[in-house]
């Protein structure tokens, strides 16, 4: 302990995303100490999309800078932001934005999606009183803001302490917020015990990971370690349990198989713009991570890591598939069809070439914009209770609900099929842009068969997808038309929200190249 | 009948290089885009459009048609050495070194589809101003019809598969809206699925050929393609092929995918002629006459497309024996007339052109005479059971004679339009590429008895609707309960121009056409120049063969329907008539053979990710360590088998990487 | 050189040691005279209820107050070390710590203004 301590370098000015984000979330905890109650949600709504449309702004500001350098190495290299981060922190602030609006709606019913009060015992007389008097949970927004912060340190998180506070402060609020659904209370609250269970499950291979890899380099930096893999000799035991157990921690928040057990349930039983949020910004946040630890560390461990990495896709890329098919909840069905895009994404990774990176930021880009336009659009389609001008509640999730939707409200489930032409891989579609991408950069990187693969598979899931449009458009709706389902007009935020998704899929079907071509140039990580 | 005055290419090489589209031919993307905004203004317009929204729908497919005419000229003007041609459009997808254009091929090919689809198409826009006129919802109906038109034109202008492929799901699209649009009645709807499944079926096919493509050489349009398939091993070839065929199956409703064809004849007719007979069914034909490169290396998936073709051929001209509804028998024919073109596409260089040849003429017979069937439903109040017609030429003339002109057409009677082209497949079909073993003898009578009864049961439809006795309550007697009283009357003048047109192609286009092998000539930029085979017969004892076949064929129906009476109620027939009613069993044989074995297959799946797999984990971890009897009494048993499921797989994981170290 | 891990192996054994003796050597030779107060479960100063076992329920104000003072039980945890070194860390040190104080007490603010503290 002889060397004297010298002050680290702080580049504020690379740091400012996030701590708009982050700021924003520790003043949205103040509006709720101070803050009468009936002005908070306006308030921090408002602060809210200030926020994340300030750190867009941000990132645009630091762009050029970034493309010059090449990235900076802030607080001694605990956080790198390069090229692939600050991309995917600009992509996390926007779909942050566009889900914001989702959650924020209210609908014409006048209730949003989140519990009254969230603590109280699900069908007691508390909660029945909260309902009445219209309390609301606004602290959804600063819990949310936490959460993208957590996500948008992640992808720049340059040594494993710094990627393992991220992961939990992106982790505890999803936690938290699964458990708040406003109807079906008990099965809102086991998702949350499940997924909080399973995801402490996953931080501790995690750390335990971290902790091998330490005993093997003596560093936690990711730079660090990648110059160990190749000067350190005999212990590769622990460097290689150790970066499997770690990859477990980012393959469990993607959802890949065998990981990927919580998904279902979770998607299933937490609020659903909560689930558009989560299925979208975790999944860009841990293939952003996970991109850099590959990249970064992976390449010397090649001939070790590969098969483990390549199995683990052809597996969730099949298994998603397959189980897809045979759901009857959509949000299940969608649950299943974000694990195989998570096998079709991981395809993208393990290519190991630079297209590799830039295609899978497409990919998730264009899987997160229809993503949580999907899920708008099942928080609008409703149950109605039984009996003349029955109230309107749940949402209607079991498939044959859907039946007959496209008759009756032919815009809404015009959008909801452009979304699943997306994850079907349609062309002129976002997604089909992606898919490209991907499977292009997997052939660049000699992995042909595993492109096969991933055809046959994207092919089968078409399957599902268009089952569901069939359903919608050429199905005539069980019973008496509008009888059992609705769908409840918006207060207008989430037709935003769905609009943009729409927007943002066809722009990016028909002219995928500029975005491409802009991801080409920033996909390149710095030790 | 071909002289080989021109040097003979070697059949490998198929085809004149592109070269890039200039001058006039940089309008091209003017053919989809004018559609397209057709249908964009009548979608987006609403009930604002309703007045003239029709009106707009004709103009945008007419202006369509004059772009393809003027198309047409300038390509005829050109060197038969610079009508391939490629216009870029725009940088589509980059990604790595892999560059995705979407362009539009210009070439003696394709123009002959923008003038079948831009002609008939306007004719049948026309057409169903008339038809469509007491519905409600008219103008959603051109815009399909637009859609359509500007999707089948994507098709057959793409420069590349992908792109092709964006137009191949817009048909597919555009024909779902068409066929379920009255869709209120739950058979349309049905139908309209069912053509959904079966054409995803068949769009995986194209999906997976694309990907074989893709990854043998690197890009997806034809230009490199084409001239990589040359070097490309056989095996790789043939997988290609075979996947493109089963597209074709699908789109082009050939065996076994053929089911769905019958059912969307719950379209409204203006869109079984455009759709289901004249254009969007035949994109499967098109798609094979197209990868001539790809099949040129993979005889055996050639040989397979003649299989297919013959089979088809058959099935439908059985079917067509034994449905009494006009348009099921209609479609029924044309699954049979478009196995003529597969088989002639499938005999190679030397039957491509009589493909498409026969491809033309068959779209505008079959055309009229499915405007000439909805003219009949129109003036018998929407009955289309033929047993429930008869001597209707009486009180329909000119729907009479314009039909007559489609039937002797389809007969195949010289000197009407399928004479030229459908002896010639006769013709092609008994002489194949090497003339030598079963080949020749197998096709050839193939299609000489498919042309027997062909001109059986299309004689029978001609005779039950239009001769013999009146089956149908007239306004003199009181009809029948449930029965509306027909009145049947001629149709206003804008459906009966389209079909006087129509009719007059039926007649005279083959020939025309015909003199001195001009659309042969015409086709050589891409198919390719072949040298004559003689066929295994001469050729006049093939032709008298054909003739005498269909004049019999003729003959017994007009002996059985016309000079005889005719049951209303059909009587209940042999086993073979049954079956053939029944489409010969095809929905019951898809149904064993693919549904169940596919419903079970996800059931048992399913039933093993929650048995065996949640079973197994459990139990590894038990095994592993007690940190699962931990877990267990700490957590439901849901949880703990999800984290057992983790346990396992990072237990599997870690012995993967290191039994993989050592 | 022996291997640098076996001093923390040795603690490691130390740790064990003295835990399980110290439980061991009290449940050996400590007095045995139980009385009934000494049987009971202690709940951090609540009496426990009869069915405490199988589904009772505690206050949630009471895992309030607990979590708060987790709260600063790190907070001070991480006072000590900073404090140590507080001349060598100088300027940066109190600017970080007290940026750290701020942030801590900005969750609890918000459990006091939401009534978090009052007992009734």
């Amino acid at each position: 302990m002889t060397a004297a301590f010298v002050a680290p370098e702080i580049a504020w000015a690379q740091l400012t995303p996030v701590l708009l984000v982050l700021g924003a979330g520790v003043i949205g905890v103040l509006v709720e100490a101070f803050a009468p109650q009936r002005v908070r949600r306006p308030v921090q709504l408002a602060l809210s999309l200030a926020a994340t449309a300030a750190a867009i702004v941000a990132v645009a500001a630091l762009w050029s800078g970034v493309r010059e350098t090449g990235g900076t190495v802030v607080l001694d290299g605990s956080i790198i932001l390069d090229g692939p981060a600050l991309v995917l922190q600009g992509m996390l602030a926007l779909l942050g934005l566009v889900a914001f609006l989702v959650i924020a709606d209210r609908t014409e019913s006048g209730e949003d999606a989140f519990a009254p009060s969230a603590s109280a015992v699900p069908g007691s007389d508390y909660e029945e009183v909260a309902r009445r008097k219209g309390l609301e949970q606004t602290e959804v927004y600063p819990l949310v803001l936490f959460a993208l912060g957590g996500m948008m340190i992640f992808p720049a998180a340059g040594d494993l302490l710094t990627l393992f506070v991220a992961l939990e402060v992106l982790s505890l609020p999803l936690y938290l917020l699964s458990g708040m659904a406003r109807r079906r209370r008990l099965l809102s609250q086991e998702a949350s015990m499940k997924y909080f269970l399973l995801g402490a499950f996953a931080s501790a291979f995690f750390l335990f990971g971290a902790a091998l890899l330490y005993g093997f380099a003596g560093s936690v930096r990711l730079a660090d370690i990648a110059v160990a893999t190749t000067t350190v000799v005999g212990m590769d035991g622990l460097l290689l349990a150790g970066l499997v157990l770690v990859l477990v921690g980012l393959l469990f928040k993607v959802g890949a198989v065998p990981f990927h057990s919580w998904t279902p349930d979770v998607y299933q039983g937490a609020p659903t713009p909560i689930t558009g949020f989560m299925a979208a910004c975790t999944k860009l946040a841990a293939f952003g991570a996970m991109l850099r630890i590959v990249y970064v560390v992976l390449p010397p461990l090649e001939w070790d890591l590969m098969p483990l990495l390549l199995g683990v896709t052809v597996i969730t890329m099949v298994v998603g598939t397959v189980v897809a098919i045979v759901q009857t909840d959509i949000k299940r069905m969608l649950a299943y069809s974000s694990i195989a895009h998570a096998g079709f994404i991981l395809v993208g990774v393990v290519a190991l070439t630079q297209s590799g990176i830039s295609s899978v930021l497409f990919y998730l880009l264009a899987y997160g914009l229809a993503t949580i336009g999907a899920f708008a659009i099942v928080s609008l389609v409703r149950e109605v209770n039984a009996g003349p001008g029955g109230a309107v509640v749940a949402e209607a999730t079991h498939l044959s609900q859907w039946s007959g939707l496209g008759q009756r409200h032919p815009v809404l489930a015009g959008a909801f099929t452009l979304f699943l032409l997306s994850f079907a891989g349609i062309p002129l579609t976002a997604g089909f842009a992606g898919k490209f991408a991907v499977f292009a950069a997997a052939i660049d990187g000699g992995l042909a068969w595993l492109v096969v693969v991933g055809v046959v598979a994207s092919a089968a899931a078409v399957f599902f997808y268009v089952r569901l449009i069939v359903l919608m458009f050429f199905t005539d709706p069980i019973g008496t038309a509008g009888e059992s389902t609705t769908v409840v007009r918006s207060e207008g935020l989430t037709t935003v929200a769905i609009g943009l998704g729409v927007l943002g899929t066809i722009a990016l079907g028909v002219f995928p190249s500029p975005l491409l071509d802009v991801l080409a140039d920033a996909a390149v990580f710095i030790p | 009948m071909l002289t080989s005055a021109l040097v003979s290419l070697p059949t490998a090489t198929v085809g004149e290089a592109a070269i890039p589209a200039t001058g006039v031919f940089t309008v091209a993307w003017l053919l989809v885009a004018l559609p397209l905004l057709g249908a964009a203004v009548l979608l987006l317009g609403g009930r604002r459009t309703d007045r003239w929204g029709h009106w707009l729908g004709v103009l945008a497919s007419g202006s369509a048609f004059l772009v393809g005419a003027v198309l047409m000229v300038a390509t005829l003007s050109a060197p038969a050495a610079e009508r391939v041609q490629d216009l870029h459009l725009f940088d589509w997808i980059t990604a790595g070194s892999f560059e995705l254009a979407a362009g539009l091929r210009i070439d003696p090919l394709s123009l002959s589809f923008v003038m079948l689809v831009t002609f008939v198409g306007t004719l049948i826009h026309v057409y169903s101003v008339s038809y469509m006129e007491h519905d409600a919802s008219r103008r959603r109906f051109f815009a399909y019809l637009n859609l359509f038109v500007a999707a089948m034109l994507l098709l057959v202008l793409a420069d590349s598969y992908v792109l092709l492929f964006v137009g191949w799901e817009g048909v597919g699209l555009a024909s779902y809206l068409l066929i379920g649009f009255w869709n209120h009645s739950m058979p349309n709807a049905v139908a309209a699925k069912k053509a959904f499944v079966a054409n995803r079926v068949g769009d995986l096919g194209l999906l997976v050929a694309i990907m074989i493509l893709f990854g043998a050489f690197g890009a997806t349009d034809f230009e490199t393609v084409f001239s990589l398939a040359g070097g490309a091993n056989e095996g790789l070839l043939t997988a290609a092929g075979l996947m493109l065929l089963l597209a074709a199956c699908g789109k082009s409703a050939q065996f076994p995918l053929q089911a769905w064809l019958g059912d969307a004849m719950a379209g409204p007719t203006p869109v079984s002629a455009l759709i289901h007979a004249a254009t969007m069914v035949t994109a499967g034909v098109y798609l094979v006459v197209r990868s001539a490169p790809v099949y040129a290396g993979a005889p055996n998936a050639l040989l397979v497309v003649a299989i297919i073709g013959a089979i088809t051929l058959l099935f439908g001209a059985i079917v067509g024996c034994a449905k009494d509804d006009i348009k099921k028998t209609l479609a029924a024919s044309t699954m049979s007339q478009i196995g003529y073109m597969m088989l002639a596409a499938g005999l190679g260089p030397i039957g491509y052109a009589f493909a498409i040849f026969h491809l033309v003429t068959h779209g505008f017979f079959k055309a009229g005479m499915f405007l000439g069937a909805g003219s009949v439903m129109h003036g018998m109040h929407d009955e289309v059971d033929m047993r429930r017609f008869g001597e209707l030429r009486k009180y329909m003339k000119i729907t009479w004679i314009t039909f007559a002109a489609g039937w002797l057409a389809i007969l195949g009677l010289p000197p009407f339009s399928g004479f030229w082209s459908k002896d010639k497949i006769i013709e092609t079909a008994f002489a194949t590429a090497d003339g030598q073993g079963w080949q020749p003898w197998v096709f050839g009578t193939v299609a000489l008895v498919g042309a027997g009864i062909t001109a059986f049961y299309m004689s029978r439809l001609y005779f039950m609707t239009f001769h013999g006795t009146r089956r149908w309550t007239g306004t003199e007697g009181a009809p029948a309960a449930g029965q509306h009283a027909q009145n049947p009357h001629e149709s206003p003048a804008l459906m009966i121009w389209p079909m006087i047109i129509l009719a007059v192609g039926s007649i005279a286009l083959g020939g025309l056409l015909a003199i001195g092998d001009g659309f042969v000539h015409w086709l050589e930029p891409v198919v390719g120049h072949t040298e004559h085979h003689d066929p295994v017969l001469p050729i006049p004892v093939i032709m008298g063969a054909t003739i005498l076949l269909v004049l019999a064929g003729g003959f017994l129906a007009w002996r059985q329907y016309a000079a005889s009476p005719v049951a209303v109620v059909p009587p209940r027939g042999s086993v073979l008539t049954r079956a053939a009613r029944r489409d010969l069993y095809q929905d019951e044989v898809n149904e064993g053979l693919l549904m169940r074995p596919g419903q079970y297959l996800t059931r048992s799946l399913v039933y093993g990710d929650r048995q065996v797999v949640d079973g197994a984990a459990t139990g590894l971890a038990r095994l592993v360590a007690s940190s699962g009897e931990v877990l267990r009494k700490l957590q439901n048993g849901y949880v703990r088998s999800y984290a057992s499921t983790m346990v396992a797989g990072i237990v599997v994981l870690v012995a993967v990487v290191l039994a993989f170290r050592i | 050189m022996s291997n640098p891990y076996v001093p923390i192996l040795v603690l490691m054994g130390v740790a064990a040691v003295l835990a399980l003796g110290g439980v061991g050597a009290s449940a050996i030779i400590g007095p045995k005279r139980y009385n009934r107060a000494k049987l009971e479960g202690y709940e951090c100063g609540i009496d426990p209820t009869p069915h405490a076992v199988g589904g009772g329920r505690f206050p949630i104000k009471y895992y309030l107050v607990a979590m708060t003072f987790i709260i600063f039980d790190i907070e001070v945890v991480f006072m000590y070390p900073w404090a140590v070194a507080f001349g060598e860390l100088a300027l940066f040190g109190v600017v970080a710590m007290m940026t750290f104080l701020v942030l801590i007490t900005v969750p609890f603010v918000y459990e006091w203004r939401r009534g978090g503290f009052e007992w009734d």
